[in-house]
């Protein structure tokens, strides 16, 4: 089975974030770190991979840097990556992303494609969809669940009152929630053997689609500033002045 | 007039608290076509009485909706050519958004807080940064697609008139189609966490996933629900269900109760507009206490069984 795992680097969330001054895009350095949601989806595809005696191929779109997170993925486990990088897709809306992403994975093939539900730093939240209608599949949303006997493929689908049973047949695009399983972690073995693993860099003309983007960021400003409040430190009654505070809220 | 349409879904045989707001800035905008996927009829009168003209109605049945829904939302689309089509950031709001923007051809505007029709196009404004930025994003054309986050808008009624109804027939979708097998309501215990007038959050401060527990025994005296950090739905100690922030959930409560929570962007960004905020939290440089009404420095591990105490002898 061919299975395909969209993976993302991203700025190191513990650092903060900036944006370019005249375009307000999101600076990226050269160290960027694997996308932490998306460690589920790699582990969901190397389980299913192992289960199927299938590939695991991780495609990405983004400047790859020194593309450590992308070694984080293979050193999970996965066999290659693919990172689609063009300095036309700068700036790239979801759409864009997800034709990018989408010639990419049309050109590997595939049976399941996995994905986390939105990205931690542009989460747009609409990819895997948008990768489904172009790549004329089911999208099966928000799994907390996901099993496959190689032909169909069933997950639990997170709704606002519980969960659905979904499922469909292959080929299908699959998103996954965070804890869907329990990601490895990489072992040394894993670390020394994603050096040699392959990386293929492919680009708009590579891949053949429309790159145009039709949103623009117009303005970036301050939000009004909520008023400071008090902080105290806790000596032994802190909890009072809590409990205060809900009674003058009329809460209890 | 601008034609706005507005798709609602239905929740427990009622339309969403998410999709009332998108109706009620709905009617600010321009003559608003509700599109309605559940199966109460019922339900159209209350759209009516949210700001809706008109209805779309459409029953997926066991269908998966969100390809049979798309497909049928672009043909229509393309033929009534509306100036706007608003979505809420929820999970099969965003299933039918993607599909439909891929059909059109058309740009999503995601994670929106606000927005506005202009002269060329459309504006839109997004929290970025924890909320401590507004970038607004402008689109040019029309038929624009905007998704919207929960509480950006209050739900208002008003006296709306009954919306006259059009049925939306679902066309197959072939290759794309997938079936609802099977749906389950979990039962839950006190109001629902994007609804509670207060609600204690725990974050990876309590330590362990038995901490947990003592989130849950604040919560029971004051009826509030129970909310999550990220780090500690990732680390599976509670369902992603319960998960407050940029990915998770949107919360406006009246009390907002953080224990031992940092404050990170990703959390920050969804309940920073609650009415009064009370952190606990043991690193006094912590980014909560810079939108906490009052912030207690302290171990959660002292503080929170005190709280306890307090709350249930009363």
């Amino acid at each position: 089975m061919k299975v395909v795992v969209c993976v993302k680097q991203i700025p190191d969330p513990a650092t903060p974030y900036t944006l370019e001054e005249d375009t307000a895009w999101l600076v990226r350095p050269d160290d960027q770190v694997l996308d932490d949601t998306d460690r589920y989806g790699v582990e969901m595809g190397l389980q299913i991979a192992d289960a199927h005696e299938g590939t695991v191929t991780l495609v990405s779109m983004g400047p790859s840097g020194n593309a450590q997170g992308i070694r984080q993925a293979l050193a999970m486990g996965a066999d290659k990556a693919v990172i689609i990088e063009d300095d036309a897709l700068r700036g790239s809306d979801a759409l864009t992303t997800a034709k990018a992403l989408a010639a990419a994975i049309a050109a590997e093939g595939f049976d399941l494609v996995i994905a986390g539900t939105e990205s931690t730093d542009g989460y747009s939240g609409v990819i895997p969809q948008m990768l489904a209608e172009l790549l004329d599949a089911p999208a099966l949303t928000y799994a907390t669940k996901v099993d496959t006997d190689g032909t169909d493929v069933t997950i639990n689908r997170q709704t606002l009152a519980g969960y659905d049973v979904v499922q469909s047949s292959l080929p299908a695009v699959v998103s996954v929630t965070a804890g869907v399983v329990e990601p490895r972690y990489p072992t040394f073995k894993g670390i020394m053997d994603a050096k040699k693993k392959p990386v293929e860099t492919k680009s708009v003309s590579d891949l053949g689609f429309d790159a145009a983007v039709g949103q623009t960021v117009k303005s970036v400003a301050d939000a009004p500033e909520r008023a400071a409040g008090r902080k105290i430190e806790d000596e032994g009654e802190a909890f009072s002045e809590i409990v205060a505070l809900l009674e003058d809220r009329k809460v209890i | 007039m601008a034609d706005i349409w507005v798709f609602v879904e239905e929740v427990d045989g009622v339309p969403s608290t998410l999709s009332l707001e998108l109706l009620t800035k709905a009617r600010e905008l321009g003559d608003v076509t509700a599109i309605y996927l559940g199966s109460n009829e019922g339900a159209f009168s209350t759209l009516g009485e949210y700001g809706a003209n008109a209805v779309l109605h459409a029953d997926a049945g066991d269908r998966l909706p969100s390809g049979p829904v798309a497909a049928a939302l672009a043909d229509k689309a393309a033929a009534d050519s509306p100036s706007l089509i608003i979505f809420g950031q929820a999970y099969t709001d965003r299933d039918i958004a993607g599909r439909l923007s891929t059909k059109l051809g058309r740009g999503v505007l995601s994670n929106a807080s606000d927005v506005r029709l202009t002269d060329s196009g459309v504006e839109t404004d997004h929290e970025i940064f924890g909320g401590s930025q507004i970038a607004t994003a402008a689109m040019d054309g029309d038929t624009h697609i905007v998704l919207v986050r929960p509480k950006s808008f209050a739900a208002e009624p008003f006296d709306g008139g009954a919306p006259s109804v059009v049925g939306l027939d679902l066309p197959d979708v072939g290759a794309s189609e997938a079936t609802v097998t099977e749906t389950h309501v979990e039962e839950r215990e006190g109001p629902q966490l994007g609804d509670a007038n207060v609600v204690v959050a725990g974050g990876r401060g309590l330590g362990a996933a038995e901490s947990f527990d003592m989130v849950e025994r604040i919560a029971k005296p004051l009826g509030a629900a129970t909310g999550a950090t990220r780090a500690i739905v990732d680390a599976g100690w509670v369902p992603y269900a319960k998960q407050v922030g940029q990915t998770g959930k949107t919360v406006k409560p009246d009390v907002y109760i953080a224990a031992g929570i940092s404050g990170a962007m990703q959390h920050l960004v969804g309940m920073k507009d609650s009415a009064t905020i009370i952190a606990i939290n043991k690193d006094p440089d912590a980014p909560i206490f810079s939108v906490a009404d009052l912030g207690v420095v302290g171990d959660v591990h002292k503080v929170l069984p005190q709280l306890i105490e307090a709350l249930e002898n009363r």
